[in-house]
């Protein structure tokens, strides 16, 4: 009881703007619930639905495999050669963002277009890429890769810009050429975070990748969906779970190679 | 593994790595390369799809252009606004539901193992599970509409809060907690006194992360039928009108980035 006497020393003065941003939050959101038209007589009857429907789900079908497996190997290998491109378009560009290298004439273009990468879900690009380059596998990849630019030239372009710039200047003054620079200047100082945000990358185009099928960009997602229409759920299910599996195996592989490079 | 380096002579040249770190990080080398190498072999692209590709986006672009500035005021702009309003509420039902899961999966807060292990399975569960399956399902349940999407985004939140919450509680100090302990304040106390000042500021930068990320998944939730600014993409995609689907992507662009900035300058000026 002594502890809530004193509560008044404990807690700060009172804050007004924070109050007020609170109430204003408060109201907004009471509007937002009216206009999304969440009532409560929809979600009570939603929920006799959602017993039905998770009962039709369980026990999870495995019987047709050999589909699944097709389907998360491609998913796997859209994920790979997403990452690695994206990596290795990645690294030119954020060298070119990174405002401590270049003069802003080259950072404004480079930044611009990797905001431009950034700012679209990968499954909004992959649209893009079915209607260009077709249905399958190819406008998966390249919707990662459009992806993995803008994430991975974000963190490079921070990372560059936070290194010393003693080390540069040293080899600058030997008049290493400036490639070399880059590769004895830059590069070491960076390479153990690049790893880190790379395999980072890695973890996200993969769970990624199960979905950009859900609009004919290839992998599982587009089993996953036609299953979802048929009211198959049972087999639903089970792709649900296999992806799970497989990103929890691709997240503890990821962990494994960064400690090998302490990144 | 850095014993096998000093087996023998005495080192006379400086190595930064050890032979098994060596031997570790040529592993990883070796499996990147082989991983890169047998998905080219399998996976299966039409290679005139690749040469035919660059004249296709070409075409793609000169259809997309000029963008539809009409539909706008129509019907894009009360669907952006959805889009935005399933971003916030779900963000903050998701963050609500966060919370008591990340409480439990913090070692240091909640002291039993067997509940630490089963908060953090939601955790993983939630964080693996798409926002767009979460959204087939919820479509599935409720309808189509705003709902099936705001309650996709809270779900798939779960886990992405709760797991940073839970690091962030088990980086905090012990001194103050053990110090309301021997004031013999009861847990309630001790966890608004305790802990919550320490992870306040960790908190609130990652929910505005959080927020950041899902005003982008808000936008595709409209292909499954889950409400917002997606469904107005699908149906002027399926219709071909392919200067409608320009002016909305360039409406998502605007409003993504208007996202961040905000984020960016409440970060510096509040956290």
């Amino acid at each position: 009881m002594a502890a809530l006497a004193n509560r008044s020393l404990l807690i700060a003065p009172a804050n007004w703007p924070a109050r007020l941003a609170w109430i204003a939050f408060a109201i907004y959101f009471v509007y937002a619930l009216s206009h999304l038209e969440v009532t409560p007589a929809r979600f009570v009857t939603g929920l006799d639905y959602g017993q039905k429907f998770l009962a039709k789900l369980f026990p999870p079908d495995f019987h047709r495999w050999e589909l699944l497996l097709k389907g998360l190997k491609e998913s796997l290998e859209i994920a790979v050669l997403a990452s690695v491109l994206g990596l290795v378009i990645s690294l030119p560009v954020s060298l070119l963002a990174a405002r401590n290298l270049m003069p802003s004439w080259i950072t404004w273009p480079a930044r611009l277009l990797m905001v431009v990468c950034r700012s679209f879900h990968p499954v909004i690009i992959a649209i893009l890429f079915v209607k260009a380059v077709g249905f399958g596998a190819l406008a998966g990849i390249l919707a990662l890769t459009v992806a993995s630019l803008g994430f991975l030239g974000k963190l490079f372009t921070e990372a560059i810009e936070e290194i010393s710039l003693k080390q540069v200047e040293a080899v600058r003054a030997t008049g290493a050429p400036f490639m070399s620079v880059i590769a004895f200047g830059v590069v070491p100082q960076v390479f153990s975070r690049f790893i880190g945000f790379a395999s980072y990358e890695l973890d996200s185009n993969l769970r990624n990748s199960t979905m950009v099928g859900i609009v004919g960009a290839g992998g599982i997602g587009g089993t996953l969906f036609a299953a979802f229409q048929r009211f198959d759920y049972d087999f639903v299910c089970a792709i649900i779970l296999s992806i799970i599996g497989m990103i929890i195996v691709g997240e503890v592989l990821t962990n494994a190679v960064k400690k090998v490079f302490r990144a | 593994m850095s014993s096998e380096a000093v087996v023998g002579v005495v080192d006379r040249e400086w190595q930064r790595y050890s032979i098994g770190e060596r031997i570790a990080r040529f592993a990883v080398y070796i499996a990147i390369v082989a991983a890169v190498v047998l998905s080219i072999r399998s996976v299966e692209v039409i290679p005139d799809f690749i040469l035919d590709a660059p004249e296709q986006v070409v075409d793609l672009l000169k259809r997309m252009w000029p963008p539809d500035v009409a539909s706008y005021p129509q019907e894009i702009h009360a669907a952006l606004l959805d889009s935005l309003h399933i971003a916030t509420v779900g963000t903050a039902f998701g963050v609500l539901m966060a919370l008591p899961f990340g409480f439990l999966a913090a070692r240091n807060v909640t002291p039993w193992p067997w509940l630490n292990w089963v908060a953090r399975l939601v955790l993983i569960a939630t964080r693996s599970v798409n926002t767009l399956v979460f959204a087939l399902f919820f479509v599935a349940v409720f309808g189509p509409g705003a709902l099936a999407g705001t309650l996709a985004i809270a779900f798939h939140s779960i886990g992405f809060v709760g797991r940073l919450f839970s690091e962030a509680l088990e980086n905090t100090s012990p001194g103050p907690i053990e110090a309301l302990r021997a004031a013999g304040a009861p847990s309630a106390s001790v966890i608004s006194f305790g802990y919550w000042p320490q992870v306040v500021p960790a908190f609130w930068s990652l929910v505005l992360f959080r927020w950041d990320i899902n005003v982008r998944e808000s936008i595709v939730l409209g292909l499954v039928g889950a409400g917002g600014v997606g469904m107005a993409l699908d149906n002027a995609l399926n219709l071909f009108q392919w200067t409608r689907v320009s002016m909305i992507l360039l409406a998502i662009l605007g409003v993504v980035i208007a996202a961040e900035i905000a984020v960016t300058y409440i970060r510096k000026r509040v956290i």
